[in-house]
C-alpha cells in the first residue's frame, strides 16, 4: 500500500476511535440505565423497534467497528504473524464485510 | 557479560566494587584486567558521543553515565549488546541499518538560500523553532531503537531516532524537502507503525520524546493527506 493509503488509514482508524469512544459510553450508560428494575426482551423491543434515533445509533456504531477493527488488526498480523502484502488486506477487507453483516443483521433483527 | 556473536553465550566476571563507579566502568575493567579480548565501544565517557550504549540487566542504557549502584541487582549485573542490532561481537553491534534508516527518513537538512542570500531569522520563541529545540538533542546511541518493540516487530520500521531527527526538520523552515520528507516517514514502515509504547521516551538518556516527535509527524503527514499535498 502507497503511504497516502496507509496515511487515510492512520486517519479512519483515528476518526472511527473517536466516534467508538462516545459509542460505547453511551451504549454502556444506556445498558446501566435500562437495566435498573430488570430487563427483558419485550423492553428492548419496545424501546428499539420503529424508533430511528436508536437506528441511526446503533448503525453508526456498527460502521465505526467495521472501520475501526480490520485497521487494529491489520497491525497485530503484520507484526505477530508476520503476514503483510495485498493476501492480508483483502482477508481483512472480508473481514470487514462480516463485521457489518453480522452488525446490521443485529441491528435490524432489534429495530425492524 | 554477553561473549562472542548471534550464537554466543554469558560469561561470568567477578569486578571490585568502587565508588561512583559506571557501568562503563566495569566492561573497562574486565577488558583490561581480566580478558583483553573483550570488544566494546565508547569514546568520550561523558555523556556526549552516544557509543557507549549498551543492555543492563535487559534494559538499555548509556553505560557511561549510568552508576553501578542504580542498577545493580543482589551484587550482579548483566551486560549485553543492544537489542534489534545485528551482533558484530560481544558488547559491539552492527548500527549500519540504525544510521541508514536515518537517511531513509531524510534525516538531512536541506537548505533553501545560498551563500548570497542573508541570515534566515527564526525567532526562538516561536512554537516550531521550541518543538525542535525539544528533539534536536540526540546523541545517536541507539537506545531508543533496542527499547522499541516496534523495531522487534517491523524490521523495516524506521525507529524512533530516525523519525525524531525528521520531525526536527521538518519543523526546520529553512527546510526545502518537506514534502519528500513527509512521504518518506509516513506509512508502515513509518510514524503509521508507532503504536506510542513509549519505551523510547522512557529509555532515552537525553530525556527527548521520540513518542511525542513521531506523533507530530502523523499530524502532519495527517495534514498534508487531506490538503492533498502528498
Amino acid at each position: 500500500m502507497t503511504f497516502r493509503g496507509e496515511a487515510r488509514l492512520w486517519i479512519a482508524q483515528r476518526a472511527s476511535a473517536a466516534l467508538l469512544a462516545v459509542c460505547v459510553a453511551v451504549h454502556l450508560v444506556t445498558i446501566i440505565y435500562a437495566v435498573r428494575s430488570g430487563l427483558s426482551a419485550a423492553e428492548i423491543l419496545e424501546r428499539t423497534r420503529g424508533s430511528p434515533g436508536w437506528f441511526a445509533f446503533y448503525s453508526v456504531f456498527v460502521l465505526a467497528v467495521t472501520v475501526h477493527a480490520p485497521i487494529g488488526l491489520r497491525s497485530v498480523l503484520s507484526e505477530w504473524a508476520g503476514w503483510r502484502g495485498r493476501s492480508r488486506d483483502l482477508a481483512l477487507l472480508f473481514f470487514a464485510a462480516f463485521l457489518a453483516w453480522i452488525g446490521m443483521r443485529a441491528v435490524l433483527a432489534v429495530f425492524a | 557479560m554477553w561473549r562472542g556473536g548471534a550464537d554466543g553465550a554469558f560469561q561470568a566476571f567477578d569486578v571490585p566494587r568502587q565508588a561512583s563507579q559506571t557501568v562503563l566502568d566495569v566492561v573497562t575493567h574486565i577488558q583490561r584486567a581480566l580478558d583483553p579480548t573483550l570488544a566494546y565501544r565508547f569514546a568520550c565517557r561523558v555523556g556526549m558521543c552516544g557509543s557507549c550504549a549498551m543492555m543492563v540487566n535487559g534494559v538499555p542504557r548509556w553505560t557511561c553515565r549510568t552508576h553501578v549502584d542504580k542498577v545493580v541487582q543482589k551484587n550482579e549485573l548483566t551486560i549485553g549488546p543492544l537489542r534489534n542490532l545485528p551482533i558484530i561481537r560481544d558488547l559491539v553491534t552492527d548500527m549500519r541499518e540504525f544510521f541508514d534508516k536515518w537517511a531513509r527518513a531524510k534525516g538531512e537538512f536541506r537548505g533553501r538560500n545560498t551563500r548570497q542570500d542573508d541570515f534566515a531569522k527564526v525567532p526562538p520563541a516561536s512554537p516550531p523553532r521550541a518543538q525542535a529545540s525539544a528533539g534536536i538533542e540526540c546523541i545517536g546511541c541507539g537506545v531508543c531503537y533496542a527499547a522499541c518493540d516496534v523495531v522487534a516487530w517491523n524490521p523495516d520500521y524506521l525507529g524512533p531516532a530516525a523519525l525524531n531527527r525528521a520531525w526536527t526538520l521538518v519543523l526546520d523552515e529553512r527546510d526545502r524537502e518537506r514534502t519528500e520528507r513527509l512521504r518518506a516517514v509516513a506509512g508502515d514502515a513509518g510514524c503509521h507503525a508507532c503504536h506510542s509504547h513509549v519505551s523510547c521516551t522512557e529509555r532515552c538518556p537525553k530525556h527527548l520524546s521520540p513518542t511525542a516527535s513521531i506523533a507530530g509527524l502523523k499530524r502532519e503527514v495527517a495534514k498534508a493527506v487531506v490538503h492533498g499535498d502528498l
